[in-house]
């Protein structure tokens, strides 16, 4: 591990101030950085330790819930009105990682986790996402855990979480504060960026910009559903997961919010799958349909064949179980 | 840097390199080596301690960020007698090379709060409890620690008798 200055913020415009510095970088349950900070895949000459901000509390607000960037992912899961009103979030969050890393692992942390691409982590081989320019040794390699939609030449990694793909799916939002100490909010859909030529930049933070919350406005659906396919039963990532959120009314749907994750290098959603669902009375046609709507445009690189059957199967299975 | 830490019940001021991990901090500084170093990535749970009774992975966490927190490692949780846990791990027969225990057990000491405190998990069929320790329960709740001679027949029964125990 490179060397690096650690320092404990007091307070949040202390953080941010830091945070802006020069090679800095936050640190909240550390989880996913100290990984990429031991394989010098990421080397902040600073360290700015976010968990001793009062940022750990879940709030109720205007109907729905403020979750503090630094509550483990433990509590919010455990939490009894996330249990009861977004079950979705719950689900999303068991299904990562284990119970030793869900005590430590923060909600702003696992939106900003990086891409578990295997060439991502190796620095002997190029990987645009690490050193821009470099070229990407995953097109032409290994693509078992790689995207199908949203890519580009450039880069064809996908985000890892769990949660966030629950989060895009319920409509949450972001709020960052920033050096300046102006606090602004992203929806899940305007927070995160596609490769295109610059996959190094992966949200729209700037430097310094911190996570302070994340929004949970009230549920538009009760019908909540995750599903989450992997290698092995447990303590693995997604190879496609699904998060639904669906409300029924007079045997129509009335309320569709569909999250997938495995899929994309951001929590995917597709407004043509939410809009073709809208209003319609659930059918085995129509949820075929939407898997076509869904991948079409869907380019796959040999190992991540598999994922479109996956899918195929997946998303019926799931809105069939989530409109039953 | 200096710090102090807290490692069951006893404070600890060292002179640590910012990079140093709780994990090395225990072996390397402290000389606390029931804590063990499989991986150093997350993936396997030997690593494991209680950081204000939960457990966490000590090789993924820095130790100045630990200033203030009671910290319970494998070392700590006996006081003259075994725990219960410990205990169990001895009579199923809980290991075969040991490598993993001491993660195994500060591992199944939270989890068994974690169940008390009615935490529901990836299986548990509805998250509003109750949840019982079933054989699926007890593997998801213990996915975090491997055991590279699968031990597990004797861990789960460990688990399960320490359990009784307590209940
Ligand atoms: C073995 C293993 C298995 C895993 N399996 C899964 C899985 O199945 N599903 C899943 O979803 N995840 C999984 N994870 C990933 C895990 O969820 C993430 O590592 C974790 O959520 C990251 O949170 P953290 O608080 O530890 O982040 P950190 O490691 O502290 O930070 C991650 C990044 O976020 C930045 N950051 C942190 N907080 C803030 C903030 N408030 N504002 C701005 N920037 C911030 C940091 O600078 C850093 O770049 C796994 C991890 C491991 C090691
Ligand atoms: S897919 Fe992206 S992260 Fe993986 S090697 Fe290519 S550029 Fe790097
Ligand atoms: S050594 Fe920490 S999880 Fe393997
Ligand atoms: S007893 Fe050998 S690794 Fe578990």
């Amino acid at each position: 591990m490179k060397p690096f200055d650690y320092l404990r913020a007091e307070n949040t415009a202390a953080a941010c101030h830091a945070g802006a510095g020069r090679g800095a970088a936050f640190i909240a349950g550390g989880t996913n950085l100290l990984d990429l900070m031991k394989l010098e895949v990421m080397a902040p000459g600073k360290l700015v330790d976010v968990t001793r901000l009062g940022l750990d509390r879940i709030e109720e607000e205007a109907g729905g819930l403020r979750i503090g960037a630094t509550v483990p992912n433990s509590d919010l899961a455990a939490d009894t009105r996330i249990r009861r009103d977004w079950p979705v979030l719950s689900r999303a969050l068991l299904a990562g990682a284990s119970g030793q890393l869900r005590n430590k692992a923060t909600t702003g942390g696992n939106l900003l986790q990086r891409t578990r691409c295997p060439y991502f982590y190796d620095t002997d081989t190029p990987c645009n996402k690490r050193t821009p320019g470099e070229g990407c040794a995953a097109l032409g390699g290994e693509t078992r855990n790689h995207a199908i939609l949203g890519t580009s030449e450039h880069c064809i990694a996908l985000h890892p979480s769990d949660m966030a793909v629950a989060l895009r799916a319920l409509d949450a939002q972001v709020e960052v504060q920033s050096p300046e100490g102006n606090r602004r909010a992203y929806d899940m859909d305007n927070f995160y960026c596609l490769p295109g030529d610059t996959p190094h930049i992966e949200t729209m933070l700037e430097p310094g910009d911190l996570v302070t919350s994340v929004f949970l406005p009230a549920p538009k659906g009760d019908r909540q559903v995750y599903r989450k396919v992997r290698d092995r039963a447990s303590y693995a990532f997604a190879l496609v997961s699904i998060a639904a959120v669906i409300r029924m009314e007079g045997g129509r749907i009335a309320h569709a919010a569909i999250g997938f994750g495995g899929l994309a290098p951001q929590p995917w959603r597709d407004i043509e799958v939410d809009a073709t669902l809208t209003g319609t009375t659930p059918s085995a046609a129509l949820f075929d349909k939407v898997a076509d709507i869904l991948l079409q445009g869907a380019e796959t690189h040999g190992g991540d064949d598999f994922k479109i059957p996956l899918v195929r199967r997946l998303l019926p299975a799931v809105l069939e179980e989530a409109t039953a | 840097m200096q710090i102090t830490l807290t490692i069951n019940g006893a404070d600890h001021t060292l002179d640590l390199d910012p990079r140093v991990t709780l994990l090395d901090a225990l072996r390397d500084h402290l000389g606390l080596t029931g804590s063990r170093k499989g991986c150093d990535q997350g993936q396997c749970g030997a690593c494991t301690v209680l950081v204000n009774g939960r457990r966490i992975n000590s090789c993924l966490s820095l130790a100045v960020m630990h200033e203030g927190d009671a910290i319970t490692t494998v070392e700590g949780l006996s006081d003259g007698a075994l725990s219960p846990l410990q205990q169990a791990f001895i009579e199923h027969d809980g290991f075969q090379c040991g490598y993993c225990t001491p993660g195994q057990i500060c591992s199944a000491t939270a989890m068994l709060d974690e169940l008390a405190a009615g935490w529901p998990s990836h299986v548990s069929p509805s998250l509003d409890g109750p949840c019982e320790l079933t054989e699926a329960e007890l593997a998801e709740r213990m996915s975090g620690n491997l055991c590279r001679c699968s031990c597990y027949p004797g861990i789960n029964a460990a688990i399960r008798d320490a359990k009784g125990h307590q209940a």
